[in-house]
């Protein structure tokens, strides 16, 4: 019998609010695929930075290639062959992709060298990464290649990824199956950590599932259905969804030709997007990170106000210059992608962050009727399900799944006429998303018009009525979701779509 | 072992008890250098903390050196709340003082008392003059705010000098350099006769009064807030970081111009080039030792202004050194800037140090 390339036995970490690993116990194969299936809050990125040396458990033992060690720190990791690409990534904002790299390697390499490697790395693995740009100008999606072309640069025998697909388009995660598969077949061992049931069963030897900081259950993925892999991960089947039929209304928000230079030097104009959005339906736009959906949500949201006159209205309204406050009074409401610092504020409380975009108990004199506020805090909680330590709890001590509720449930309590999202599920459990997307469905049915920007295409299918797809600043036409697939949508996404036909409608 | 780890949420307990832990271990390192210098340390913990409080007219003189702090540090407080850092409400504060004397050197035979309510208002603007080109350099060049409040310090002490040096140097004041002393009609009132404690105080309170309202009462100021504490979720909500720029530096600079104007038109009586002693820079510490609140406010004044009483009575009757009250000012500053760690972190016990090489067992 082959020797283990990693056995943990016993692990456990507790964290001040929670014990976030609790008698792990897991066991990797040379060249195995191993899942590590898992909600958010589950403890798979903790229990992977415990393997790579970043956070130190409590109890337990980290066997490697069969001999006890103690991971101090990850530099140990990577002497030791373990690479991590993390789902937050660890990058210097002011510095080079290249110069990011070329920190965690031997010094004796030079910068130039790295760079030429980290061209050659992208190239054989598709991962279109420009070297020479600061990270503070990188995308999410872009900043998560860069992690990925560094972990491959160590050739490492063991790599962890950290819910890595969810910046990639299909054709991308195919050929990012293929390198791993790849990397496999030369005995690498990958964790391979996620809650996407369907890619963990294509790719995956082995799967360990945990729920609440502990293994429920360990499985070969490729004998498994959706349904059992789901119960195994939340304990239920994830609620299904009721799609109505759609009762278009009146154009809600109509966006016309809309050319933007880009603000920053790296950022992406926006060339010629137009876009007409109905009361009633909702409007998935799917793409790749970086590829003109930021500028278009500061564009649309009023945080970007420089769109030429008559660029953007709002049931033909022009609103092209308005800031988001006249907008909102409108009825056009944004959650943005950033839940912590711009859809709402950390430090302050779930009351105060309602007072952002809601002025219900503001009087008209710029009074604050305190009770007020709290009131509606309460209400929001109550009505979203938020688990909160109340309404005075700051904003930062929620998790991902319950703030984004909270942010989505005051802008859907504010009764939008127009609502627009940007990735409402990043990061959010399995259950919270299933909420969202419940209530986004429920705002439709009830005559709201809905943008959603996403790079889940699972999640866009599952909720819209129409997609388009952003590639390089520019918008394809659109398309009725049950009429197109996701091999037509992934190619799409690469700027490949028809054209001519393109320009009469979008 | 201990870890030091960060609590889920902000301890309240710790953001009230972190000023007075500070003071506690300023007040034990007080002892220790008192001891070093070989001072009776009983006795100098005395001048700083027993004598300014002994008689109403030590109290007095206390609120003399606490309301321009006080006031100063209130709208320093509205500024660095706001994420804006005017550090030259110094310059601000003598600014306020030269349109103050301004006004007051107009007072002829025929003036009523109102024109006091003119020197204050004169001086209010003075200052806001000075903080308002900070706010228009940020605004129209991006010029950075840190930079230019401070230079400003230093142009306004020029400026000052220039007016007492020359224009307005008392054509009979033996060549010293100084303004005329104002008429009588331009006193500041005092609270009561024999002390000079003025009615700054009651500016004073009601400037906290007003400032706690407008910090956690109105829209606005809870917009100039978010503006402070995370920009993105302001721009977000639509608050405009122009508005806040100009508010926040209009606001500091109106208080500091006003402290100016009632220590020219008070205390002093005219306008001297010693008129700067370091308040606009005490007040920063005292801004912060009071949390920027308002109220946190009033105490670190009245604080700092025991450090400066104490710091003469030191000098005069033990023979220490002055620089006692800058020593204190900053070990005050250290010691709370430590403290506040355990406000957003804790320690706990992680078990026995790892020293141990590689043992596979461990607890």
């Amino acid at each position: 019998m082959t020797e283990l390339r990693l056995e943990l036995t016993g692990i456990s970490k507790q964290y001040p609010a929670v014990k976030a690993n609790d008698g792990v116990s897991l066991r990797v194969k040379p060249g195995q695929i191993h899942a590590v299936l898992g909600e958010n809050g589950a403890g798979k990125s903790t229990l992977m930075k415990i393997i790579y040396g970043a956070v130190r458990p409590d109890e337990g033992e980290i066997r490697w290639n069969g001999k006890p060690v103690k991971i101090r720190n990850p530099h140990e990791a990577r002497a030791l062959g373990i690479s991590m690409v993390f789902q937050h990534f660890s990058l210097f904002d002011t510095l080079t992709a290249a110069e990011n790299v070329w920190l965690g390697l031997d010094k004796s390499i030079s910068l130039a060298k790295v760079t030429q490697r980290i061209r050659e790395v992208a190239q054989e693995f598709g991962l279109d990464v420009d070297p020479l740009r600061p990270v503070h100008s990188l995308s999410v999606g872009e900043r998560q290649r860069v992690e990925i072309v560094r972990a491959l640069l160590a050739k490492p025998q063991l790599l962890i990824l950290d819910e890595p697909t969810s910046v990639l388009t299909p054709q991308a995660v195919d050929k990012l199956f293929i390198t791993l598969n790849k990397l496999s077949d030369q005995g690498c061992s990958i964790l391979y950590i996620s809650h996407k049931l369907d890619e963990i069963r294509t790719l995956c030897h082995h799967c360990t599932v945990l729920r609440g900081g502990k293994v429920t259950g360990e499985v070969d993925p490729t004998q498994e259905t959706n349904a059992s892999l789901s119960r195994l991960m939340i304990g239920a089947e994830p609620p299904e969804l009721k799609h109505r039929e759609a009762h278009l209304g009146e154009v809600a928000l109509a966006v016309k030709g809309l050319t933007l230079p880009k603000q920053d030097p790296y950022g992406t104009s926006l060339a010629g997007i137009s876009l007409e959005l109905r009361a009633g339906e909702i409007l998935g736009i799917a793409g790749v990170s970086g590829n003109g959906q930021n500028e278009l949500m500061a564009a649309l949201s009023g945080e970007d106000r420089r769109s030429p006159k008559g660029s953007i209205e709002l049931f033909g309204r022009d609103i092209s210059h308005d800031g988001p406050d006249p907008r909102r009074k409108q009825g056009l409401h944004f959650v943005p992608e950033e839940r912590l610092g711009r859809g709402a504020v950390p430090m302050l409380s779930l009351a105060q962050n309602t007072l952002l975009t809601r002025h219900e108990s503001v009087s008209r004199t710029g009074w604050i009727h305190k009770s007020e506020v709290v009131k509606l805090a309460e209400n929001l909680i109550q009505r979203f399900h938020v688990a909160a330590g109340g309404p005075h709890a700051a904003a930062r001590s929620l998790s991902g799944g319950n703030l984004q509720k909270y942010i989505v449930g005051r802008e859907v309590d504010a009764a939008p006429r127009i609502l627009i999202l940007s990735q409402p599920t990043w990061g959010v459990d399995v259950g919270a998303a299933a909420t969202i997307r419940a209530e986004l469905l429920e705002l439709r049915d009830a005559g709201c018009a809905v943008l959603v920007v996403s790079e889940e295409l699972d999640e866009l299918f599952e909720i819209s009525d129409r997609l388009v797809v952003m590639a390089q600043g520019q918008m394809s036409p659109s398309i009725p979701a049950h009429e197109t697939t996701v091999e037509q949508i992934g190619e799409w996404m690469s700027g490949l779509w028809p054209r001519e036909a393109g320009h009469v409608q979008a | 072992m201990f870890k030091l780890e960060a609590r889920p949420q902000p301890s309240r307990v710790m953001s009230y008890a972190s000023p007075l832990i500070a003071l506690a271990i300023t007040i034990l390192i007080g002892v220790g250098i008192f001891l070093w210098l070989g001072k009776d340390p009983i006795k100098g913990l005395e001048m700083f903390f027993v004598e300014p409080l002994k008689s109403a007219q030590a109290i007095s003189e206390l609120t003399v050196k606490a309301v321009p702090l006080l006031l100063i540090a209130l709208g320093l407080a509205v500024c660095f709340r706001s994420n804006i850092w005017n550090i030259g409400a110094e310059g601000q504060y003598l600014l306020g003082a030269v349109a103050g004397s301004w006004v007051a050197m107009q007072a002829g035979p025929g003036t009523g008392r109102w024109i006091v309510a003119l020197i204050l208002l004169g001086g209010a603007l003075g200052g806001m003059v000075w903080s308002g080109l900070v706010a228009f350099l940020k605004d129209r060049f991006n010029a950075n705010e840190i930079l230019v409040s401070l230079m400003l310090v230093y142009v306004g002490q020029q400026f000052l000098d220039y007016l007492v040096f020359g224009p307005w140097k008392d054509p009979n004041g033996y060549n010293f350099p100084q303004t005329i002393t104002f008429l009588s009609v331009t006193k500041i009132p005092r609270l009561m006769d024999g002390y000079r404690a003025n009615i700054g105080v009651l500016i004073a309170i009601l400037a906290v009064a007003a400032l706690w309202t407008f910090l956690f009462r109105t829209y606005r100021g809870f917009q100039l807030q978010v503006g402070g504490l995370a920009p993105a979720a302001a721009r977000y909500a639509g608050f405009s970081s122009r508005v806040a720029l100009w508010t926040a530096l209009l606001v500091s600079g109106a208080m500091a111009g006003l402290a100016g104007a009632l220590e020219v038109a008070g205390p002093m009586g005219q306008l001297t080039p010693y008129l700067s002693v370091g308040y606009g820079f005490a007040a920063i510490i005292v801004a912060f030792v009071g949390r920027l609140h308002p109220v946190g406010i009033v105490f670190s004044s009245l604080l700092m202004s025991l450090f400066y009483i104490g710091g003469e009575l030191a000098q005069s009757r033990l023979g220490l050194p002055k620089a006692m009250t800058s020593v204190f000012q900053g070990l005050l500053l250290f010691t709370l800037l430590g403290c506040d760690t355990w406000i957003h972190n804790r320690l706990r016990w992680i078990g026995k140090p790892r020293t141990a090489p590689r043992r596979s067992e461990e607890a």
